[in-house]
């Protein structure tokens, strides 16, 4: 057995270990790797992710960055609010960059963890081919997706992850579309691990992101963050918001781990006896005026959504 | 060793010598004989090399970006789309001051597709902050690739280079090539500003006009030190190997009434025009452009110049006619040939000579005066 092979199931057995003892937030390690001196927008959950994510991963990684709001919440040169190293990178080729990285530190027989952290535009839309690339290589690394639903970087025009109904920039009378499916995207390849996440439930993404890096190969998290000015509702509800995302059962938090689902406690009784739908919808500016039809048609989408994980999780798909 | 070789087999040969961490590449005609080989390098345990088959060409050279700020020498080859279709990030490895080497082999750029030789792809990244040198034999594509290695991996430059040589022209030639034990000639790989997680630092995030002003000029300033590490590269290549290079290959040019510039393999076959020209008596030579970026200083003052441009930027002129103007002042005469793989031989290049008119712009075959 390799000296590599021996460190990964130490790993693995450490994280098992620390898995069982960290169930409150306040395990979590102290230190911190995103400062308070970031320039994101009041509220904004994206970046309260990354500083779980960095508590997860700790010091020894790496994160590549495409374009997106975390390049502007990260500070401006010379001055930086990260505290490990941050690769920027073109909007289109965050996961091409961390594969070369990766394969790099294998060369030198380096262990660094490569994360990219993108947006959901430099995921769903520009991003996907280089993802799809890097998920069919096979490149040892973790793509996190944080979802704000739009590109908030040029200030909140459609994504190709904007839900149905949803006003933005550029649908200013609701998105005629539903959002993409980007986790059956991932899902077609494979991969050793993926995972959904939401902001309102930070322990859920630290242990996620965990034991995500202590799987080989390409590991996926699409995170659900929701964003005061993109979503219109105000800063202070920023978990509300998430939380409500998951007990309507618009968002759902599972985990598929060489293949098999679960799904995780949160998202088991929402997915049973889902909140109303319109709490999460009229607590939201962008979904102002939204037609009868089109929320029956959202419903029918979160119902659909139940049934096919729940098929999937039961073993009867 | 001596043996024969493709222009394409000899780029092979020298990146397994150079022996790169990382290569990411993207098979496109007439290169992708280059990739192959290398691939084979790498199955049969020839070269110890991670080999990363991309998904495009912007998907190479992004992981080119990666490895190489991940602390490892990289390599990657492409041709016409595929060096247009990574453009957002040939500009992006020069910013982030990478020292990545890539072979590209030039090929004219649809529509309509075509897969001969034309430079204009190359002279389309000129701006972008990559050295260019261009090749005009097999063996000169195995020295510069090697060299090239040398010369971008230099403090002082820290620049990416990009190798061109003509599709199919050079590409797919068979000629004799003697390899190299390269012993110590290429260092251990070190990137000063290497990805460390013991010192964390912010790689190209946003930063204000003042601070990008200084590191466009750095890349100039590196642009201008590179003249003096590619002279002395090129010296010590020809102390260890015994083959000279230069940033113009110049032939019978000391008393010539009238030079030839040409790039790339035009420049050889003008060569043999000079050799014609001379027989009846007419004082000509030829200067094959080698370096484009960063572009020499030439010594053409008092002669004729004849320029053939295989290129050409619409509304404007050939991009050589035009450098050669430029730089030094002089009114060539503009000869647009070669696009698309046309072919001109030495007949048809000691008749532009001929027939110059300095100061005029002629196309091969279009114009009426050729
Ligand atoms: C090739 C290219 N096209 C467009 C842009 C402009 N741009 C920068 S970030 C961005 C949107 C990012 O959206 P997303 O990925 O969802 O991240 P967010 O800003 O929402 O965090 C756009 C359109 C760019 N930088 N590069
Ligand atoms: S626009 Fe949204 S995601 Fe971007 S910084 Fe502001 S709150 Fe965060
Ligand atoms: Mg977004």
């Amino acid at each position: 057995m390799s000296g590599n092979r021996i460190a990964k199931l130490s790993l693995q057995l450490m994280t098992i270990i620390e898995e069982r003892s960290v169930n409150n937030l306040s395990a979590i390690p102290k230190e911190e790797y995103l400062y308070k001196c970031t320039s994101a927008c009041a509220g904004c959950s994206s970046s309260l992710c990354l500083r779980y994510v960095l508590k997860a991963a700790g010091p020894d990684s790496v994160l590549v960055v495409p374009a997106c709001c975390t390049s502007v919440i990260q500070g401006m040169y010379p001055g930086t609010a990260m505290n490990v190293p941050v690769y920027n990178i073109a909007f289109a080729a965050a996961a091409a960059c961390a594969s070369g990285m990766s394969d790099a530190f294998a060369t030198l027989g380096r262990e660094t963890n490569v994360i990219v952290y993108a947006g959901d535009g430099g995921t769903v839309d520009i991003g996907i081919q280089a993802l799809s690339g890097a998920f069919e290589r096979g490149t040892n690394f973790l793509y996190i997706c944080y979802d704000n639903e739009a590109y908030g970087n040029t200030g909140m025009q459609r994504s190709g992850s904007t839900p149905l109904g949803a006003r933005t920039t550029t649908t200013p009378g609701g998105k005629p579309t539903a959002k993409k499916d980007l986790d059956r995207i991932v899902e077609a390849h494979n991969p050793p691990y993926m995972a959904t996440a939401c902001s309102a439930y930070p322990l859920d993404l630290y242990k996620k992101v965990k034991k995500a890096l202590s799987i080989e190969g390409p590991k996926f998290i699409h995170i659900l963050a929701p964003c005061p000015p993109g979503w219109r509702y105000p800063t202070e509800k920023t978990v509300e918001m998430g939380k409500l995302a998951v007990k309507t059962a618009q968002w759902i938090l599972y985990e598929r781990e060489f293949g098999k689902l679960t799904i995780n406690g949160p998202s088991k009784a929402a997915m049973k006896k889902p909140a109303p739908l319109e709490d999460y919808i009229k607590s939201q500016g962008r979904f102002k005026n939204l037609s009868p039809e089109i929320f029956d048609l959202m419903r029918q989408q979160v119902e659909q959504n139940i049934q096919r994980l729940s098929r999937e999780e039961a073993g009867v798909c | 060793m001596l043996t024969i070789a493709t222009g394409n087999k000899a780029v092979a040969a020298a990146v397994k010598a150079a022996r790169p961490g990382v290569i990411a590449a993207y098979p496109i005609t007439p290169q992708t004989e280059i990739v192959e080989q290398i691939a084979d390098y790498v199955t049969d345990g020839d070269l110890e090399s991670r080999y990363i088959p991309v998904e495009s060409e912007h998907s190479a050279m992004a992981a080119c970006i990666g490895a190489s700020a991940g602390g490892v020498r990289t390599f990657t080859a492409t041709s016409s789309h595929g060096l247009l279709y990574m453009h957002e990030m040939v500009h992006w490895a020069a910013g982030a001051r990478l020292p990545i080497v890539m072979a590209n082999v030039n090929r004219a750029l649809g529509p309509g597709w075509n897969t001969w030789a034309e430079h204009t792809d190359a002279f389309s990244q000129r701006d972008t902050g990559w050295l260019q040198v261009f090749v005009g034999t097999v063996q000169e594509a195995y020295d510069a690739t090697l060299m090239a290695f040398k010369i971008a991996e230099n403090e002082r430059v820290l620049l990416p280079v990009m190798v061109n040589q003509d599709g199919f022209a050079l590409s797919h030639i068979m000629q004799s090539l003697e390899t190299v034990e390269i012993g110590d000639f290429l260092p251990p790989f070190h990137l000063p500003h290497a990805i460390d997680t013991e010192n964390p630092c912010g790689y190209g995030p946003m930063t204000g006009p003042a601070d990008y002003f200084r590191f466009r000029w750095d890349i100039e300033r590196s642009m201008r030190d590179a003249r003096g590490v590619i002279a002395d590269v090129e010296r010590e290549f020809a102390e260890r190997f015994g083959r000279t290079y230069g940033p113009t290959e110049d032939y019978r040019c000391e008393d010539a009434d009238v030079v030839v510039v040409a790039v790339g393999t035009l420049g050889k076959e003008a060569e043999m025009a000079i050799d014609r020209l001379r027989d009846e008596g007419v004082k000509a030579g030829s200067m094959r452009l080698r370096w484009f970026r960063p572009f020499p200083d030439l010594d053409l003052s008092g002669r004729d110049v004849v320029v053939i441009d295989r290129d050409y930027s619409f509304g404007f002129g050939g991009v050589v006619a035009h450098s050669i103007r430029s730089k030094t002042g002089i009114e060539p005469y503009s000869v647009i040939a070669g696009l698309g793989g046309q072919e001109v031989t030495y007949n048809d290049i000691a008749d532009f000579v001929r027939n110059r008119r300095p100061g005029e712009e002629t196309w091969f075959g279009v114009s009426d005066h050729v």
